[in-house]
C-alpha cells in the first residue's frame, strides 16, 4: 500500500468519523444524564431528510441544516416527553423513534419528491462546501506531513471541524462548568440534584434536547456534506455504531472520538478493500462491516477493559417518600 | 402512578394507544394530502375484502405471532429482547439447512425437522447475548441489537460465499426439495370443499403459531418454570430469596425467546419463498415489539395484535398500489403503537384515568 | 443553659421558635398523613421527633424540605410565615436535610458533592477552591473532618453522612433535620455524630431528630415530640419525660414490652455453626468466624447495629449467599453436615430451613404476585403443587384459603396483588407460608418492621407457639426490645463476631449496648 492510498484512506476516514462522532457525543450527553438513546439513528435520519430535502427546495445548505437540527430536536423532544416526563421505558421510546423516522422519511419524501423515498441531488449552494485550511497549498510540498495535512486534515466541510471542536467543548462543558456537574450528578444519582433544590426534569431535558442538535448535525452532515442527498435509510446502522462507541469510549468525550475514528477507519479500510486480501486470509467485507458490533460485543462483555455506563441511566427519576 | 382497573390496564390502554396512533397516522396522511378515509378503505378491502387480502393477512400475522411471542417470553423475565430480527434471519438458516440436508419425501416429515432447525438457530443466535446478560452482566438491549447487525452480515457472508448455488448472481440458496413445500391453507381449505385464499402464500405454519400461542400461555401462567420466569422478571432478589437461579433463568427464557424467532422461519422461507434469501425477515422481528407491547404479553393479545399488524401489512402493500400513499405507512403506524402503548403508556393511562376517577377507586 | 439563651438573644423577640408549624395536615387519597399539626421548636435546641412507622414524621419533614406542599396550615420560619413550594425555598430558609438514604453522587469528590446545586456561577474551579477552604473552617469548628477530594463511594457510612451535614452547612443551614441518622451506624460512628450535633448546638443550630430509638432520644435532645397516626400527640422537655411515657404515648397505650411465654425447654442442637466466615465479592470480610448453636425448641437472639453480618449471616444460612463472596467454616442441621458454599435456597427448604427475610417487599414476596402465588413462593417446587406438567393452582387457592383464614390476613382475598396489602398483612403472609411449612429452624429477620402494633403481637405469639412446638428459632433483629421480649438466649453481633451470649433475664439494656458497641462480653 503507498502512501497516496494511506492518505486516501484517511481522508475518508475523517469523513466517515464526522458523523459517527456527532452522534456518539449525543449520546454522550443524553446518558451521561441518565437518559438511554438508542433513538439515535432514527434522529439523525430525520435529520439527514429534513436537511436534503429542504436544501434541495431552498438551494440553502444553511437552510437545511437549520431543518435537520429542528427535526431531530423534534423527535428529541418526544423521547424527554416519554421517557422523563412521562416516565417511560427509554429503550421502547428509542426503538419507536428509530421506526418513526424510517417510515416518516420515506413517506414524507415518495409524496413530496416522488422519487422513490429520495430527494433530489443537492448541487451548488445546496451542498455543503469544502474548507482549505490556510497554508493548506503551501505546505502540500513538505514530505510526508505536507500532504497529510493538505489532504487529510484541510479540505473538509465545516460540520467536520465542528464535529472535532465539539470535543473538546464537550469534555469543558461537561467537567469544568455548573451546568456539566449538575448534568452528570443527575445521570449517576438524581436524588442528590432534587435534594438540591435543581429540577431533575429540567436538566435532563435539556441533555436530550442538546443530543437532538448534535444529532441534526450528524444528519444533515451525512445528506449535504458526505452524500449530495437523501436516500432511503441513509444512516444504515450509523445510529448504532455510534452507540457502540459510546460504550467502547466508556461515556468519554476524548475516548469518543477516538472510538469513532477507529470506526470509521474501519469503514474506509473497507469501503477501499471490499475483500481485504492479508496474505494467507482473505478478510471478507461482510467481516469489516460487523467489525464494531463484535469489538462492542466483546467490550461489553468485559474481556477487554470494562464499560461502566453512569449509573442512574435508564431509569426514570421518582421522588422517594 | 396512576391505578386502573386491570380490565382497563390490559383492554382500554392498548386500544386508546391504538386509536391514538391511528389518529397522528391520519394527521399524516393529511399533510400529504392524501384522504385517511380513503386510505382506510383501500387497506380494509385489501387485506380483510377478499379471501386473498385475508389469505395475506394471515401469512403475515403468522410471522408476527412468532416475533410477538419471543419478546413476550424474554419480557416476562423482565429482558427487552431487541434481537428478534436476528434470530429470525438466524432461524431461516437452520430452516434452510434442514431443507437442504435430505430430499425430503414428505413435508410432514419436513416441517418437525425444520421447526427444530429453526428454533435451534435462533436459540443459538439468543444465546450469546444471554450468557453475556447472565454472567458478565452485559446489557441484554445492547447486544442483541449488536447480534442483528452481526447476523445480517453472517448472513450476507453465507448467502455470497458458501450457499449460493454455482453460477447463480443472486444471493440467496437454491430453491429448497418439493418434499419441503408445505400445504397452503387454499389447499387445506380446498380438501374441504371451500374456496379460500387462492395465490395466497399462507400455510400450514399458521396453525404451528396457533400451538405455540397455546404453549406459551401454558408456559407462562401454567408451569413452574413460567411462574420463576415470571417471579425472576418482577423481582431478582426475591427470585435469589426463593431459589431461582438468575443466571438459569436469563439463558432459558432467551433461549425460549431466541427459539420463538427462530421458528418464524418455517413460514417466510419455507413456507412462503422456498429458498433463503437476503433480508428474508423483513422487519418482522422488530415488529414484534410492538405486537407484544399491544398484546400486553399475553398469547391471546398477541395472536389479536398479530392479525392487526398482519392487516396493516397486506393493507399497507394495498395502499402502495392504488393511492399515493407508500407502504412505509405502516412504519408509522407501527413505531406510534410502540411509542403509545411502550413508552407514553403513563400519559394514556392519565388520560383515561379520570373515568374511573369519578366512579371512586377501589 | 446559657448558649441557648444567647442565641436565642440574637433574634427578634417576638420569634423565639427556629422553625413553628400550624395547623399542618396533608393527606394522600383516603390516608391522612398530617393532621392539624403544631410544632414550635426552640433555636438552639435539639428536638426529637418519634413515632413508629407510619406515624406520620417522614410527611411532616418532606412537607418542611418542599418535597410536598401542605394540604392546610402554616410554616414559620425565624416568625417569618414562609411558602416552601420546592426544596430551594427550603434551603433559602435555612433548612438542610440528612435523609435516611444519602443523597450523594458516589464518584464524585466530597467537594463536587458539597457544591453540587449550591455553585457560586457558571465556572466549577472558584466554588471549588473556596469551598475548599470553608471545609476546612468547619472540620475545625465541629470535629466534622473529611478528606474533600475523597471519592464519596470509597468512604465509610459515617464519613458519607459527615458529607451530607456538610453539604447542608455549605448552604448555611440554620435548621438542621436527621431522618434516622443512627440507622446506619456504629456505635462509635454514632457517639462521634451526636458530639457534632452537640457542636452545632452551641453555634446556634437548631437541630431536628426524627428517629424510633428511644435511648437516642433521651441522651440528646431537649425536647421530644410524639407523634403517632398522623397527629402530634405531644411536646415535652426531654428531662421531664422517661422511655417508658414515650413509649406508650406513641402507640397510644400501655406497652407489653414482654411477651407471655413458658420457660424455653431445649431439645437437641438443630443448627451448630462453627468458623463461619464471609468475604464478599469485594474483598471485604463480613462474617469472621462465628460459631452459634441454636436447640429445638428455642429462640436465639441475635442483636446488634445493623450492618454488623447480620444479613450475610441469614443469606448464607438461607441459601442465597450475595454472588461472588466466598464462605467457609463449618455447619451441620440436626446433625447432618450443611454445605455452605454452593448451595441455594431451594436446598435449603428441602432440608427444613424456613425463612422469614428481612426485607420482605424486595425478598419474601414478589410485590406484583397475587396473594395466592406469593403463598408457595419458594416452596412451588414442592410435589404437593404439581399436577403433571403444570403447576396445581386449585390446591394452592385452596392453602391460600385455609392460611389466610389461619392468620387472620385481611382482605382475605387470594386474588389480592401483595403490593395492596397492608404491612402487616403481607408480614402475616410470609409468616404463615414459612410457618405452615413446619421447618426444623426457622431464621427470621426483623420480623416487625414496618408491621403495626396488633400484627406485631400476633406474629410474636405465632413464633413462640412455633417455639413450644420444638422449632429452633434464629431471629435477628436490630430492636433490642423485641431481642429482649423473644429470645431465650441473646447473642451480640458487632463486626463478623458473635461478642457473647446472655440470658434475657440476666442481660441489662445497657450491657447489651456496650457488646452491641465492640465491648468484649465481660
Amino acid at each position: 500500500m503507498d502512501y497516496a492510498t494511506v492518505l486516501q484512506i484517511l481522508d475518508s476516514a475523517m469523513r466517515l468519523t464526522a458523523p459517527l462522532l456527532l452522534a456518539c457525543l449525543a449520546g454522550l450527553w443524553s446518558e451521561r444524564a441518565g437518559v438511554f438513546d438508542i433513538g439515535l439513528e432514527g434522529k439523525m435520519l430525520i435529520a439527514a431528510f429534513a436537511a436534503a430535502a429542504v436544501a434541495a427546495v431552498t438551494g440553502s445548505v444553511w437552510v437545511g441544516l437549520a431543518a435537520g437540527i429542528g427535526a431531530s430536536l423534534a423527535l428529541a423532544a418526544v423521547h424527554a416527553l416519554a421517557s422523563i416526563t412521562f416516565r417511560g421505558n427509554q429503550l421502547i421510546s428509542g426503538v419507536a423513534i428509530n421506526f418513526l423516522a424510517s417510515g416518516l422519511t420515506v413517506l414524507l419524501g415518495q409524496s413530496w419528491f416522488g422519487l422513490g423515498g429520495r430527494t433530489p441531488s443537492l448541487e451548488g449552494a445546496a451542498r455543503a462546501a469544502p474548507i482549505t485550511l490556510p497554508g493548506a497549498e503551501g505546505v502540500r510540498g513538505v514530505p510526508v506531513i505536507g500532504p497529510l495535512y493538505a489532504d487529510v486534515l484541510s479540505g473538509h466541510t465545516p460540520l467536520v471541524y465542528l464535529a472535532l471542536a465539539l470535543v473538546p467543548a464537550t469534555w469543558w462543558v461537561l467537567f469544568r462548568t455548573r451546568f456539566g456537574l449538575r448534568l452528570r450528578a443527575v445521570g449517576e444519582n438524581p436524588a442528590s440534584v432534587d435534594t438540591a433544590g435543581v429540577s431533575v426534569v429540567r436538566l435532563r431535558w435539556a441533555a436530550v434536547l442538546i443530543a437532538g442538535v448534535l444529532c441534526g448535525l450528524a444528519g444533515a452532515y451525512l445528506a449535504t456534506g458526505l452524500s449530495a442527498g437523501f436516500v432511503k435509510e441513509m444512516t444504515a446502522g450509523r445510529g448504532y455504531i455510534a452507540l457502540a462507541a459510546l460504550i467502547f469510549a466508556n461515556w468519554r468525550p476524548w475516548r469518543a472520538l477516538g472510538a469513532t475514528f477507529l470506526f470509521g477507519l474501519m469503514e474506509a479500510v473497507a469501503n477501499r478493500f471490499p475483500s481485504l486480501d492479508l496474505g494467507p486470509v482473505t478478510v471478507p467485507s461482510m467481516f469489516m462491516t460487523a467489525l464494531p458490533y463484535i469489538l462492542t460485543v466483546i467490550i461489553l462483555a468485559g474481556f477487554i477493559g470494562r464499560a461502566t455506563p453512569p449509573r442512574a441511566g435508564g431509569e426514570p427519576y421518582v421522588k422517594e417518600r | 402512578m396512576t391505578r386502573l382497573p386491570r380490565w382497563a390496564d390490559l383492554v382500554l390502554t392498548p386500544l386508546i394507544s391504538l386509536a391514538l396512533a391511528f389518529a397522528i397516522s391520519a394527521l399524516v396522511i393529511l399533510a400529504i394530502g392524501q384522504s385517511p378515509w380513503m386510505a382506510l378503505k383501500t387497506m380494509v378491502t385489501g387485506a380483510l375484502g377478499s379471501s386473498y387480502g385475508w389469505g395475506y393477512t394471515l401469512y403475515y400475522a403468522t410471522n408476527f405471532v412468532f416475533t410477538g411471542l419471543a419478546v413476550a417470553v424474554a419480557y416476562h423475565a423482565g429482558l427487552f429482547n431487541i434481537g428478534g430480527e436476528g434470530q429470525a434471519a438466524l432461524g431461516g438458516l437452520g430452516v434452510a439447512l434442514v431443507c437442504l440436508a435430505l430430499p425430503w419425501p414428505h413435508w410432514a416429515l419436513a416441517l418437525p425437522a425444520a421447526m427444530i432447525g429453526g428454533a435451534a438457530f435462533g436459540a443459538l443466535w439468543a444465546l450469546i447475548p444471554a450468557w453475556l446478560q447472565a454472567k458478565r452482566g452485559s446489557h441484554i438491549v445492547i447486544t442483541t441489537i449488536m447480534f442483528n447487525f452481526i447476523a445480517a452480515a453472517t448472513l450476507n457472508y453465507v448467502l455470497v460465499n458458501l450457499m449460493r448455488p454455482v453460477g447463480s448472481m443472486d444471493p440467496a440458496t437454491a430453491r429448497f426439495p418439493a418434499g419441503t413445500v408445505l400445504p397452503r391453507l387454499t389447499d387445506m381449505a380446498a380438501a374441504v370443499g371451500i374456496e379460500w385464499g387462492k395465490a395466497t402464500p399462507a400455510n400450514v405454519s399458521f396453525l404451528v403459531a396457533l400451538a405455540a400461542c397455546g404453549l406459551v400461555w401454558a408456559l407462562i401462567w401454567r408451569s413452574r418454570l413460567g411462574y420463576e420466569i415470571r417471579a425472576f422478571g418482577k423481582s431478582e432478589r426475591a427470585a435469589r430469596y426463593a431459589g431461582i437461579p438468575p443466571a438459569r433463568i436469563t439463558i432459558v427464557a432467551m433461549l425460549i425467546s431466541g427459539g420463538l424467532a427462530g421458528l418464524m422461519a418455517i413460514n417466510n422461507v419455507m413456507g412462503e419463498s422456498g429458498r433463503l434469501v437476503l433480508n428474508s425477515v423483513e422487519g418482522a422481528g422488530f415488529i414484534g415489539i410492538a405486537v407484544a407491547l399491544m398484546g400486553r404479553n399475553h398469547p391471546l393479545g398477541i395472536l389479536l395484535a398479530a392479525l392487526l399488524f398482519g392487516f396493516l401489512y397486506q393493507g399497507g402493500g394495498e395502499l402502495a398500489l392504488f393511492t399515493a400513499i407508500p407502504r412505509e405507512l405502516i412504519v408509522v403506524i407501527q413505531a406510534l403503537v410502540i411509542l403509545f402503548t411502550g413508552a407514553l403508556d403513563n400519559m394514556v393511562r392519565m388520560l383515561i384515568a379520570p373515568l374511573f376517577a369519578r366512579r371512586g377507586t377501589p | 443553659m446559657g448558649l441557648t439563651a444567647t442565641a436565642a438573644a440574637g433574634a427578634p423577640a417576638a420569634a423565639p421558635f427556629a422553625i413553628e408549624l400550624r395547623g399542618i395536615s396533608k393527606a394522600f387519597g383516603p390516608v391522612q398523613a398530617n393532621r392539624d399539626i403544631a410544632l414550635a421548636v426552640p433555636r438552639g435546641t435539639i428536638h426529637g421527633i418519634v413515632g413508629e412507622n407510619g406515624a406520620g414524621k417522614s410527611t411532616l419533614m418532606s412537607i418542611l424540605y418542599g418535597f410536598y406542599r401542605p394540604d392546610a396550615g402554616t410554616i414559620l420560619i425565624d416568625g417569618r410565615a414562609v411558602a416552601i413550594r420546592d426544596s430551594q425555598a427550603a434551603i433559602r430558609a435555612g433548612i438542610g436535610m440528612v435523609f435516611q438514604h444519602f443523597k450523594l453522587v458516589p464518584n464524585f469528590t466530597v467537594l463536587e458533592n458539597v457544591i453540587l446545586g449550591a455553585e457560586d456561577g457558571a465556572l466549577l474551579a472558584p466554588s471549588l477552591s473556596r469551598a475548599r477552604s470553608e471545609l476546612r473552617r468547619l472540620a475545625a469548628e465541629y470535629r466534622l473532618d473529611v478528606d474533600p477530594d475523597a471519592v464519596v463511594g470509597d468512604l465509610s457510612v459515617g464519613h458519607q453522612q459527615r458529607v451530607e451535614i456538610l453539604k447542608a452547612l455549605h448552604r448555611h443551614a440554620r435548621v438542621l433535620i436527621l431522618d434516622e441518622p443512627t440507622g446506619v451506624l456504629t456505635p462509635a460512628e454514632a457517639d462521634h455524630l451526636f458530639r457534632i450535633l452537640r457542636g452545632l448546638r452551641e453555634q446556634g443550630t437548631t437541630v431536628v431528630l426524627i428517629t424510633h430509638k428511644l435511648r437516642e432520644i433521651m441522651e440528646i435532645t431537649d425536647n421530644v415530640s410524639v407523634m403517632r397516626r398522623g397527629e402530634m400527640v405531644a411536646t415535652r422537655p426531654t428531662a421531664a419525660t422517661t422511655p417508658e411515657s414515650l413509649a406508650e404515648l406513641m402507640v397510644g397505650r400501655k406497652v407489653l414490652l414482654r411477651v407471655d411465654k413458658a420457660p424455653a425447654r431445649p431439645g437437641p442442637p438443630v443448627l451448630e455453626l462453627s468458623g463461619l466466615r464471609m468475604v464478599d465479592a469485594d474483598g471485604v470480610e463480613r462474617l469472621r468466624g462465628i460459631d452459634l448453636t441454636v436447640r429445638a425448641g428455642e429462640i436465639l437472639g441475635v442483636a446488634g447495629v445493623s450492618g454488623n453480618g447480620q444479613t450475610q449471616l441469614m443469606e448464607i444460612l438461607g441459601g442465597y449467599a450475595e454472588p461472588g463472596a466466598t464462605v467457609t467454616g463449618r455447619a451441620a442441621l440436626k446433625g447432618a453436615a450443611l454445605p455452605l458454599a454452593g448451595a441455594d435456597a431451594a436446598q435449603r427448604r428441602r432440608a427444613g430451613i424456613g425463612n422469614i427475610p428481612e426485607d420482605r417487599q424486595a425478598e419474601g414476596l414478589v410485590m406484583d404476585f397475587a396473594a395466592w402465588e406469593n403463598m408457595v413462593f419458594g416452596h412451588h417446587r414442592d410435589p404437593e403443587y404439581q399436577s403433571g406438567p403444570v403447576m396445581d393452582h386449585a390446591a394452592i387457592r385452596a392453602r391460600t384459603a385455609r392460611l389466610m383464614a389461619q392468620f387472620d390476613v385481611r382482605p382475605p382475598l387470594g386474588d389480592l396483588a401483595a403490593r395492596n396489602f397492608s404491612g402487616g398483612n403481607q408480614q402475616k403472609i410470609v409468616v404463615a407460608r414459612e410457618i405452615e411449612e413446619n421447618p426444623a429452624l426457622l431464621l427470621v429477620g426483623q420480623p416487625t418492621r414496618g408491621v403495626d402494633i396488633g400484627a406485631i403481637e400476633f406474629i410474636h405469639r405465632r413464633l413462640i407457639e412455633l417455639r413450644d412446638a420444638g422449632c429452633a428459632i434464629l431471629l435477628v433483629s436490630v430492636e433490642l426490645d423485641e431481642i429482649m421480649a423473644l429470645s431465650d438466649r441473646i447473642a451480640v453481633m458487632f463486626d463478623g463476631r458473635i461478642m457473647g451470649e446472655r440470658m434475657p433475664d440476666a442481660a441489662t439494656a445497657g450491657e447489651l449496648g456496650l457488646m452491641m458497641a465492640g465491648a468484649a462480653a465481660s
